[in-house]
């Protein structure tokens, strides 16, 4: 790119043009053998998933139609009920979205537009609680939630500790700051009250940011682990990702083919935040991920 | 990239503050001196949000701190119990318990290698993918769904690869280690730090992507006049034009690390062989949840998070983040 502007006597431009080249073909294929080595898993998994019995052999990484069976997925089904793990990580994520958008919006709409005692502190606070680590608040989360609250094997419970996103919080803050003042200026000498400036000016005004919050807080619950795997013990309300788990660290040894089950339900957890990343993967832009950490 | 992104780079961000608060300091003859400032409906709408910051993260916060100078122990709802405090008896627990050590040297092994390869392999990455023009797309997608993928999902993947009789063991032959990878008390860390550069790469290829996007390309140019081959300009222009991000990239997996727990469980089955990829936060659960000792597992917590702290500040300091 900027080589061509500069031709001086160290290169003729013939050299140039081979070395550009050479440099060109070399980036190809470290990015391919890198696309290579990040997507192979991925078609190993969906392979695996198929397979009769489990062939780890290279030939095993090439389909074989006298291998293939779709009875993984019945054996996982009914080890540990797909749809029930799906729809309990469906309510999961719902909510943690739901609190995200609802709740970091007004906080956000508040932080960028409207001026009021204790805005800054109040900011500070959102940067501040993102270098706040989750072990340290692993336990006394565990002994107030599961404990005192009694909200172990709960939803509610699942949720609470992720219902309000600070990285959304700034993440709204951002979008709302580039808003010109005029238009919320406008609306208010019109009699709108700030609820109905934030509903009918603000919110169609940011709707990328919108749509941005829904897709990094989704993966979020719906791939975490560690806390509803603490506060559920009740099967019929595990997320998906942990009954999975739970079968891949006690059950999978007494199954007939347990790998092929485990990445049937890998699948089946995979595809949702897959689906959705493809579908929407412009949205997905590291300003945004990296906002809230940057302080 | 910049073109699509709905969010404009940081600066423009920045810049848009300035001005609105000068406009909004003349109207301040008609503003009243409200206690609460001008629009006291601010505090109402982030009423939600404070409130969650107050009972989520700073009161366990402060509990998980005195927790760990208590004898606390799990008691039923409502009962009333004495924990009497008992000062740094949990943390001389801590300290005396070789479990413990292996597993923060379990994770100092995990950091030495996943983080010089974390910052090599997505810069590498990162400006490879800045050069190109043809299918851009389809390589953001590839690297970055790992990151999209549950930990869960993708561990199941791995179990079958690396198992003694798995492919990766087929393709290497008498190479293959024995034990293998995610039984062998040498290898089992080593694998599970490079299965979380794999699945991590993606988030920080994009963070580089974006920091590339905004080197100004006359460096390039004038790099290019004086006489720099590529691999010159990406040392004197690259590497200090995105130091800030390098930073960022080191506390971010620094920080990562320090949270192992998904991989550990699942992988080498609850941190195993003998303890040797067990990490502290395996260990947290195991001691706090398990076996009923939350004051240990919170002492634990505390001094992994001062460890995680101190950690930062020095790659800070020697990484040089001052400018951001």
């Amino acid at each position: 790119m900027s080589a061509d502007v500069s031709t001086r006597k160290r290169q003729t431009p013939g050299q140039r043009q081979t070395s550009g080249r050479g440099a060109a073909v070399l980036r190809g294929v470290v990015l391919s053998i890198g696309a290579l080595v990040f997507l192979f898993p991925f078609y190993y998994m969906v392979i695996g998933s198929l397979q009769r019995t489990p062939d780890a052999t290279v030939a095993g990484a090439f389909p074989n139609i006298a291998n293939l069976t779709l009875d993984n997925y019945a054996a996982i089904n009914s080890r540990i009920g797909l749809l029930t793990g799906l729809v309990n990580s469906g309510i999961f994520t719902g909510g943690v979205i739901l609190g995200t958008v609802v709740f970091g919006m007004l906080a956000g709409y508040a932080l960028s537009v409207l001026q009021w005692r204790g805005r800054g502190v109040t900011f500070a606070l959102a940067l501040l609680v993102q270098v706040v680590p989750f072990q340290l608040l692993m336990i006394p989360l565990y002994v107030l939630i599961a404990r005192d609250y009694r909200l172990a094997d709960t939803h509610i419970g699942m949720i609470l500790p992720f219902l309000i996103n600070s990285t959304a919080v700034i993440i709204f803050r951002q979008y709302f700051l580039q808003v010109p003042k005029e238009l919320f200026d406008a609306a208010r000498i019109d009699g709108a009250s700030e609820l109905r400036v934030l509903w009918n000016v603000a919110i169609p005004l940011v709707r990328p940011a919108l749509l941005t919050v829904v897709l990094v807080t989704f993966i979020g619950p719906w791939n975490e682990f560690l806390w509803p795997f603490l506060i559920t013990k009740d099967t019929s309300l595990q997320p998906l990702a942990v009954s999975l788990a739970n079968y891949i660290s006690s059950v999978a040894a007494s199954a007939a083919n347990p790998f092929g089950a485990v990445l049937a339900g890998a699948v089946v957890l995979a595809a949702p935040a897959v689906a959705l990343f493809i579908v929407f993967q412009r949205y997905f832009t590291s300003t945004d991920i990296g906002s809230g950490v940057k302080g | 990239m910049t073109a699509t992104s709905p969010v404009a780079p940081p600066g423009a961000t920045a810049s848009g503050t300035a001005p609105r608060r000068g406009t909004s300091s003349p109207g301040g003859a008609r503003r009243k001196r409200k206690l609460l400032g001008a629009n006291p409906l601010g505090l109402l709408f982030s009423a939600p949000y404070l409130a969650f910051v107050l009972l989520v993260f700073a009161y366990p916060l402060v509990f998980a701190v005195w927790m760990s100078f208590q004898d606390y122990f799990f008691a039923a709802p409502g009962a009333v119990v004495d924990r009497p405090f008992v000062g740094l008896d949990n943390y001389a627990r801590v300290l005396q318990d070789p479990a413990v050590w292996q597993a923060f040297g379990n994770v100092g092994v995990f950091l030495i290698i996943n983080v010089p390869l974390t910052v090599v392999l997505s810069l590498l990455l990162a400006s490879a993918l800045n050069r190109i023009v043809h299918a851009r797309v389809f390589f953001r997608v590839a690297y970055y769904v790992p990151y999209v993928t549950a930990s869960v999902a993708i561990v199941g993947v791995w179990l079958f690869l690396f198992s003694g009789g798995g492919l990766v063991n087929n393709l290497l032959g008498p190479l293959a280690p024995t034990p293998s990878w995610l039984i062998n008390s040498q290898l089992a860390m080593p694998s599970i730090a490079l299965f979380v550069t794999w699945k991590q790469l993606g988030f920080y290829i994009l963070l580089y992507l974006a920091a590339l996007q905004n080197v100004p390309k006359e460096l390039y140019e004038s790099a290019s006049t004086d006489g720099a081959g590529a691999v010159r300009s990406f040392f004197s222009v690259t590497i200090p034009s995105v130091r800030p991000a390098t930073v960022l990239v080191l506390l971010l997996s620094t920080i990562t690390g320090a949270n192992l727990f998904t991989e550990p469980y699942l992988l080498t089955g609850g941190g195993g062989p003998n303890g040797a990829s067990a990490s502290p936060v395996l260990l947290m659960y195991q001691r706090g949840i398990q076996q009923g000792n939350p004051d240990v597992a919170a002492a634990i917590g505390v001094i992994l998070v001062v460890l995680v702290l101190i950690i930062a500040f020095l790659q800070r300091k020697f990484a040089g983040g001052d400018e951001s």
